[in-house]
């Protein structure tokens, strides 16, 4: 008598765990204080809230992309900047109502993933990440050339366009603020949803063995698709708001690598690729270092580049990874453990 | 039994992929100038005991004793150096390479001995006709020929041969075991992993039989009968 | 006869797009690496000859004699040390790793030489032309694109007369059963880095002379290296030449067009390229 034939057990999947729900709970509680700081903090502060919410979206989808999908993008920024460009497009030529505008340059950019798509799908690999690079340079050149839009130089948002986000600055930046916050949990959200859901089970199996899981009947090629343009959409979002804030855009800016990407990456391998709370970690490790460090300059970037070559040869689980291997935590109930019913 | 030390000596070698053990404790002793047979079904662990004495898998130093040093833990690069050269299953030969520059690679590591390309093109006359062919158009039997000579032109003490008549037909099979001899007559020491029991056992001077990664039968040809071979084999 | 000129440009300028790219299909395939920090290493080449320039009074071409054993012998450590360390059944650790020293080094250039523009002369031969049958033709273009040529023969030499070349080859087949041959991996793939870097070396001190640098051109550079290497096809390293010269003459007739059209045709000709022969145009047949 074994559990295979013993009819009085039952089985069931279990989710979540002790430290999941501390997790999720304390996480509960900084968004509750988060959300009541603009009532209490100073302005520097929820700015610097404001860039960690959109790193972590940012981290998230490239996250989503790289350590679940096994697809790795070094192009992610092409869509940051068609996502702040089309924000200014859309509020200065077409009258769109800004916040509304962030939300539909999302919905642009993922359309004008799918077409990006099929063009890099072609490439494997370290190729397929190069490509990336290479079709994010030519939006790059292509939108600089524009001058429509600011050519090489770029543009600012127009003073009325500012004005429809809110009428004092106080306003605007409490607006951006929670904006921010909203992204920044959607981000988190969607990857959750989207990893708990049978096309998460998919695309672990694609991350495992692209060959293997497409003999299973898994449509590969879709499922990838389905990844990449949500993974562009969101990235989008985040780009449009990016911009948004800064009131200002120009290609250099746009679509710059180690803004967008470098960081980012880095923000991944240092929090743990492959885990939702990665991602959370990684962010906050890489504002504290900022903050450490940024009085030295281009330096810190050498010493993020240093800590993220070392973390990849020496922990390639990263830092959130050694957390969960050692003790077993999470935060988001992602594990699926089967346990029996009696 | 001779008073010379073995040439080699496997002792409690075990050895696996990831979490799967394929060898559980084997041990087995080889005379210098001996041709050993191993036999077993598939699965038994027969290539995998070749891929560990050729350093394809590492084990304890202690393991692998030949010529008197522990080479149990050495990479293959190393195993090749002290003149141990697998021929792999399945001929392995590289399609970027043509036949006569598959056999230069063979002695890449320069070791002296007596073994060069003319003397490989007398051993097997039809690879001087393709010698400028990629490796890997030639047919089966051609194929192995190349991987054995391949083999040889490391001029090695001893030659491991995996499963050399895999997929060719008979009269190939006895065209290339035709070869065996010359390779002999230099001394050099070979280990024969073959399904074939027949032909395994008409050229070797011993014989293992491998059963799930045990050795379940040792012996001369002559010895043993069909029965208890067949039992150790199939182990019922 | 404008055209005839700008498509002359075109291709001699190809030669230099080859230089990169060689480096990049040397290292995808004997190692199956792809060195994100390919175009970091081009320009840290430039500074290198830049320092030699500067400090020992050579002239950038004399210069060639100190930094490519330089570069030949940090390709060899970095291997050695670093990188094969990434090498596996993983894609991620050698991306990664790489662009890691991407970012490294150009911020490690940008603390030590400032982001200035930096340029290196050749003197008179970098202006003096050779004329024939109406067309002019600049001197230092047509060493640039006959070194890539040099470079490219010496390399196939190499490859298939040679005993290191054979090891070469028959590692990028089936790095297993070299080993079986006695071939030493880590070994052979430090040989393998260091000659990437030697000819990426070479293509630095060029760079340096045809046009002005700083620590953020690098990406520029792979990714012409990169997109020569798709054009022209993997596995074929006179595919390379071949691709390099396709973009370089995309580039010169793009420039024609508008000269701020110049890089963004490169690209557009390999995205469409990559539509429509995503093998590239000489693939190797065997892979």
């Amino acid at each position: 008598m074994n559990a295979l034939n013993n009819p009085a057990l039952a089985w069931r999947v279990q989710r979540t765990t002790t430290s999941s729900t501390i997790g999720l709970s304390l996480l509960g509680l900084s968004l509750l204080v988060l959300f009541s700081a603009p009532f209490w903090a100073d302005r520097a502060s929820l700015r610097l809230v404001v860039e960690f919410a959109y790193y972590l979206a940012l981290a998230q989808m490239w996250n989503l992309l790289a350590g679940y999908a096994g697809m790795v993008s070094v192009g992610q920024q092409a869509f940051v900047g068609l996502g702040g460009y089309l924000l200014f497009m859309l509020a200065s030529q077409f009258g769109v109502p800004p916040l509304f505008a962030v939300l539909l340059s999302g919905v642009l950019v993922a359309l004008l993933a799918i077409p990006t798509a099929l063009i890099v799908f072609r490439l494997r690999g370290a190729y397929f990440a190069i490509g990336t690079w290479v079709v994010a340079e030519v939006f790059r050149l292509g939108l600089a050339q524009m001058s429509s839009l600011g050519g090489g130089s770029g543009q600012s948002l127009p003073a009325a366009i500012v004005r429809q986000i809110g009428n004092d600055r106080d306003g605007r930046e409490t607006l951006i603020y929670f904006t921010a916050l909203a992204i920044a949990i959607a981000a988190v959200a969607v990857v959750f949803f989207l990893l708990s859901s049978r096309q998460g089970l998919a695309l672990a199996s694609i991350r495992d063995s692209e060959p293997a899981s497409g003999s299973l009947g898994v449509d590969t090629f879709r499922t990838k698709l389905m990844v990449y343009v949500l993974a562009a959409g969101c990235t989008g979002v985040v780009g449009a708001l990016i911009f948004l804030q800064k009131l200002r855009i120009s290609p250099d800016a746009a679509f710059n690598l180690q803004d967008w990407t470098a960081v980012v990456i880095f923000i991944v391998i240092i929090g743990g690729i492959g885990t939702l709370e990665g991602p959370l970690i990684g962010t906050l490790i890489y504002f504290a270092l900022r903050g450490c460090l940024a009085q030295y300059g281009a330096v810190y970037m050498i010493i993020l580049g240093v800590v993220a070559v070392v973390m990849m040869l020496k922990a390639p689980q990263g830092v959130w990874g050694l957390i969960n291997e050692r003790l077993g935590w999470q935060v988001f109930p992602m594990q699926r453990k089967l346990s029996a019913r009696d | 039994m001779s008073n010379q030390k073995s040439l080699l000596s496997i002792e409690k070698l075990c050895a696996g992929y990831g979490d799967f053990q394929a060898l559980f404790d084997i041990s087995l002793t080889l005379e210098q100038g001996e041709t050993v047979a191993i036999i077993g079904s598939n699965g038994a662990g027969k290539s995998t005991f070749l891929r560990s004495l050729a350093g394809l898998i590492k084990n304890q130093p202690g393991a692998v004793t030949f010529k008197g040093q522990a080479i149990g833990d050495l990479a293959a690069n190393q195993v090749l150096e002290r003149g141990i050269a697998l021929v792999p299953e399945g001929r392995k030969l590289f399609p970027s390479l043509s036949v006569e520059e598959n056999l230069l690679i063979g002695a890449y590591s320069k070791r002296p001995g007596p073994w060069t390309l003319a003397r490989i093109y007398q051993l097997f006359p039809v690879l001087e006709k393709l010698r400028k062919r990629p490796g890997t158009a030639l047919s089966g039997g051609q194929q192995q020929m190349v991987a054995i000579g391949r083999g040889l032109m490391a001029n090695p003490h001893l030659l491991l041969c995996d499963e050399i008549s895999l997929g060719l037909a008979p009269t190939t099979i006895k065209d290339i075991y035709a070869a065996l001899p010359s390779i002999k007559a230099d001394g050099t020491t070979v280990i024969l992993v073959e399904q074939d029991i027949n032909q395994a056992l008409s050229v070797c001077d011993r014989f293992y039989c491998f059963q799930e990664g045990r050795v379940s039968l040792t012996g001369r040809p002559g010895d043993a009968d069909k029965a208890q071979i067949k039992a150790a084999y199939f182990g019922i | 006869m404008e055209w005839l000129n700008t498509l002359l440009q075109g291709m001699l300028l190809g030669g230099l797009y080859a230089m990169f790219a060689v480096g990049l299909s040397l290292m995808f395939g004997i190692m199956r690496l792809v060195n994100i920090a390919h175009g970091d290493f081009i320009v840290l080449a430039s500074y290198l000859a830049l320092m030699v320039v500067n400090h020992l009074g050579f002239s950038p071409l004399a210069s060639l004699l100190v930094v490519v054993p330089l570069m030949f012998c940090f390709g060899y450590l970095l291997q050695r040390l670093l990188l094969n360390r990434t090498l596996g059944t993983d894609i991620l650790p050698p991306l990664l790793v790489t662009f890691g020293l991407s970012i490294i080094v150009q911020n490690l250039l940008l603390e030590f030489f400032s982001a200035d523009s930096q340029k290196l002369s050749q003197g008179d031969l970098e202006v003096a032309s050779v004329g024939f049958g109406g067309l002019n033709v600049g001197v230092m273009p047509l060493i640039v694109f006959a070194s890539a040529l040099l470079i490219i023969a010496g390399l196939q030499l190499l490859f298939y007369k040679t005993s290191v070349g054979r090891a070469f080859r028959a590692t990028s087949d089936d790095q297993r059963t070299a080993r079986l041959m006695g071939v030493n991996n880590a070994h052979i793939f430090g040989w393998a880095m260091a000659l990437a870097m030697a000819v990426v070396s070479i293509a630095g001190v060029f760079l340096a002379i045809r046009t002005s640098f700083d620590p953020t051109v690098g990406p520029a550079r792979l990714l012409y290296g990169f997109e020569a290497v798709i054009i022209g096809g993997l596995g074929s390293l006179w595919g390379t030449l071949a691709g390099g010269v396709i973009l370089g003459v995309a580039q010169a007739l793009g420039a024609k067009i508008d000269p701020g059209w110049q890089i963004l045709a490169g690209h557009l000709v390999f995205l469409l390229i990559l539509v429509v022969r995503p093998r590239g145009l000489f693939p190797r047949s065997v892979d």
